[in-house]
């Protein structure tokens, strides 16, 4: 099998797993972004055929959401919560230095494409401000200093 | 057991659960919310099954452990509970299972290293109920977080879940509506719009199908109230939907979620499912004819999206931008049909009022915002998590009695309520009753109820920079007002925190803030100038140091500021110049060190790694 034909596949049992209406669109996006890290093109065209839905509305959802990236994200995905608690608890200072050492900009990806910088508006875990979220785990009361020592422990890098 | 048919099947199964419940019997209760996840209470619940199954083999002790929902006391997690003695242990460690095992729960003693300690007093407060932070709460829409299991409907009905809507079943839709109206309810997301109002406009409207909707896309960064519900009560939220639906004769509703809520997402799926199983959703309910089901909506990480119309084209699988409001909702909303929409606590609320009944509701908080209301309590303060307290009570009340003070005891500076609609409130007014109206009035609003505290070391012009920051990166783009009147002012505070002020950019933001107070088209656009407004109205001389003495008095911009080290205070352990990134600070061991300043980049990593507090702000 061409590795064409096993990425529809794999865009077809996710679109299986919703109702054939509009309604699942934006799920349905989310879980093409959780399996491929992105909301890849082919998949983008096959839903909108399955759908009968346009292309166009498709990009402009995925565009528009800031869940969906329409271009391939790193490997990990760090998020750093900009919510106002983490705000006034150093979170720029977090970002900073994460922009530094990883030589990425916020909301780029490393030339490695090992990890993805992102921001995040409030995570809800104010509680434990400045957050940062490393592939799904929550670091609370996070330092400028040992910021990096944390990604590498996680990651194993 | 299978479907419950009857409301006397719910109280009979209810009895059922009671008999075999065991309240005597010693439970741990471990919590399972974002925060105490994030701080290993996974790993803490694993060592505690683990211990009791290794001590079980020696002393008979049956023991129960539980997950809970969020407490609301992150900071500290993760918490465990022990039943029946209702010792709260902070910050407990899987190490530190095997002494609990064998000192409280075997032993009956407490531990007192896990123990609250009062900041003022030193005493140990080792009772839950009697720890600052809860003693002065007063729990409605919170009634059964952190005590319940939320994966587990039983846990719900067993805690008197489903009574509010038995009853409710047993009386007529109109007066469902005529309690919720006068118990005095008004909308928790943040306009605080009368509820029963919004749910006769929505049955008044002649139509054959009706929905009713729950926002979870909780937006207001700092403010988590909804995410603790969802996740720790996500029973509590179904039944207020079902009451609300046979209240206005809706048979669909949705709930709609942040994207960035996963548990919560999972505990609604699971809670739903559940709910169906035992036909409290679904056709005929309790065999009282009505049908009602909920599905889910998951939101994509649009802030915009928790504005009315925006959230329902978001469900409809549309771009989520908002529409002109001629017409509302309650009349045309979700694929043009009548729809009530309320918050997550406001639901929360609803099965609470139909139980014990509009005056019990009515008798608590003020004269025109009733019941309680759920703050989180976050910033510069020395306990932060979420509060839930009656309506009227002070900002000081709050931050000093119930959050403890100021963090590292520095200066009450002010309080930012709403939001990034809503505005920063000074110290001085910290007696202002909080209500929906007084903090309008003052310029803020009530918003989700975040309040956020700050300090001192806060700046509020970089403080109105990050909301109006926020709000250019969450405009939807639809109205020119917001679209491009937004920019326009960040433009203006970035100058203004780089030095590059005039008086006339303070005249320029006041005018554009007019614009988009008059002329933009939804909620987020028309709000947007609060937090500008507010700060300066409030703090107007903070801004002018910016601009004439090109000062930053909070120590906060970083072009107005330099970092140097104090001599007196160095201690030359060299910690700070081994971690500068830009390798500019010197000096020999032991003796004073010196900052470049021509080389730093005011990173701040030499202040967050210095112990002796010799890394300075000028």
């Amino acid at each position: 099998m061409t590795e064409m034909t096993q990425d529809l596949n794999r865009f077809d049992r996710i679109i299986d797993r919703y109702e054939r209406s509009e309604e699942s669109l934006l799920a349905i996006l989310q879980d093409f972004q959780r399996e491929f890290h992105y909301v890849p093109e082919e998949g983008i065209r096959r839903l909108s055929e399955v759908m009968g839905v346009p292309a166009s509305k498709l990009y402009a959802m995925g565009t528009f959401y800031k869940a969906l990236s329409l271009t391939p994200r790193g490997r990990h995905t760090i998020k750093v919560c900009t919510g106002t608690a983490c705000h006034l608890k150093g979170a720029t200072q977090i970002l900073e230095t994460l922009e530094r050492e990883l030589k990425v900009k916020r909301n780029g990806t490393t030339e490695d494409g090992e990890f993805t910088l992102e921001c995040v508006n409030c995570v809800g875990a104010c509680a434990m401000a400045p957050v940062t979220i490393v592939d799904e785990v929550y670091h609370g009361q996070t330092r400028p200093s040992k910021i990096m020592d944390m990604v590498k422990k996680q990651v194993g890098g | 057991m299978g479907a419950i048919n009857s409301i006397e099947e719910l109280e009979a199964y209810r009895r059922e659960l009671a008999a075999a419940a065991k309240p005597d019997l010693p439970t741990v209760l471990v919590c399972f919310g974002t925060g105490c996840q994030a701080n290993g209470s996974r790993l803490v619940a694993e060592a505690f099954t683990e211990a009791i199954k290794e001590q079980g083999l020696q002393v008979d002790v049956n023991i129960g452990i539980k997950t809970t929902g969020c407490h609301g006391y992150c900071e500290n997690g993760p918490l465990v509970v022990l039943r029946p003695q209702d010792i709260l242990y902070l910050k407990v460690k899987p190490e530190d299972v095997p002494e609990i095992v064998e000192e409280s729960i075997k032993g009956g003693r407490v531990v007192e290293r896990l123990v609250y300690r009062d900041k003022v007093t030193e005493e140990l407060v080792p009772r839950y109920s009697e720890i600052p932070f809860y003693k002065h709460q007063l729990r409605i829409a919170l009634r059964h977080i952190g005590t319940i299991d939320p994966t587990n409907i039983d846990d719900y009905i067993l805690a008197g879940g489903y009574a509010g809507l038995a009853k409710a079943l047993t009386m007529k839709p109109e007066d469902i509506i005529s309690e919720v109206e006068r118990s005095g309810l008004r909308g928790r997301g943040g306009a605080g719009f009368p509820t029963g109002t919004k749910w006769r406009s929505c049955a008044r409207v002649d139509s054959d199908v009706r929905y009713v909707m729950c926002n979870g896309d909780e937006g207001d960064p700092g403010a988590f109230m909804d995410r603790s519900i969802m996740e720790g009560d996500p029973h509590a939220v179904i039944e207020g939907m079902i009451i609300g639906a046979y209240a206005v004769g809706s048979h669909q509703g949705y709930i709609y979620v942040r994207d960035e809520y996963p548990l919560a997402v999972r505990n609604l799926t699971l809670a739903i499912e559940a709910a169906r199983e035992k036909g409290l959703l679904g056709e005929n309910i309790l065999g009282s004819g009505f049908s009602f089901d909920i599905k889910i909506s998951r939101g994509g990480g649009a802030f915009v999206c928790g504005e009315s119309s925006a959230l329902m084209r978001s469900v409809e699988g549309n771009v989520g931008e908002p529409r002109a409001k001629y017409i509302r909702s309650v009349e045309r909303g979700l694929y043009n049909r009548p729809t009530v929409l309320n918050n997550v606590e406001t639901w929360a609320n609803v099965p609470e009022i139909i139980l014990k009944g509009a005056e019990w509701y009515a008798s608590m908080g003020t004269e025109g915002s009733k019941g309680t209301k759920v703050f989180s309590l976050v910033g510069k303060v020395n306990n932060t998590g979420l509060v839930e307290v009656p309506m009227g009570i002070s900002i000081r009340e709050l931050v000093e009695n119930i959050g403890g003070g100021i963090l590292g005891g520095k200066k009450f500076k002010a309080v930012q309520t709403g939001g990034p609609s809503g505005g920063c409130i000074p110290e001085r007014l910290a007696d202002l009753p909080i209500d929906f109206d007084s903090l309008t009035k003052a310029g803020s609003m009530m918003g989700s109820g975040g309040i956020i505290v700050m300090d001192e070391d806060t700046c509020m012009v970089d403080v109105a920079k990050y909301f109006t920051g926020f709000l250019v990166e969450e405009s939807c783009g639809k109205c020119t007002p917001c679209r491009d009147g937004l920019p326009r002012m960040l433009d203006l505070l970035t100058e203004i925190t780089e030095g590059r002020g005039t008086e006339e950019h303070l005249a320029m933001l006041e005018e554009l803030c007019d614009l988009l107070t008059w002329g933009a088209l939804c909620g987020l656009g028309t709000s947007a100038a609060n937090p500008v407004l507010s700060t300066i109205k409030y703090f107007r001389e903070e801004y002018e140091a910016h601009i004439k003495d090109k000062k930053c008095p909070a120590g906060v911009c970083k072009a107005l500021i330099t970092y140097y080290i104090d001599p007196e205070a160095c201690t030359g352990c060299r910690l700070c110049a081994k971690n500068c990134p830009q390798n500019c600070i010197t000096g020999k061991r032991k003796e004073a060190h010196v900052i470049d300043t021509s080389k730093c980049i005011k990173c701040g990593v030499c202040k967050d790694v210095c112990t002796f507090d010799a890394v300075r702000i000028s």
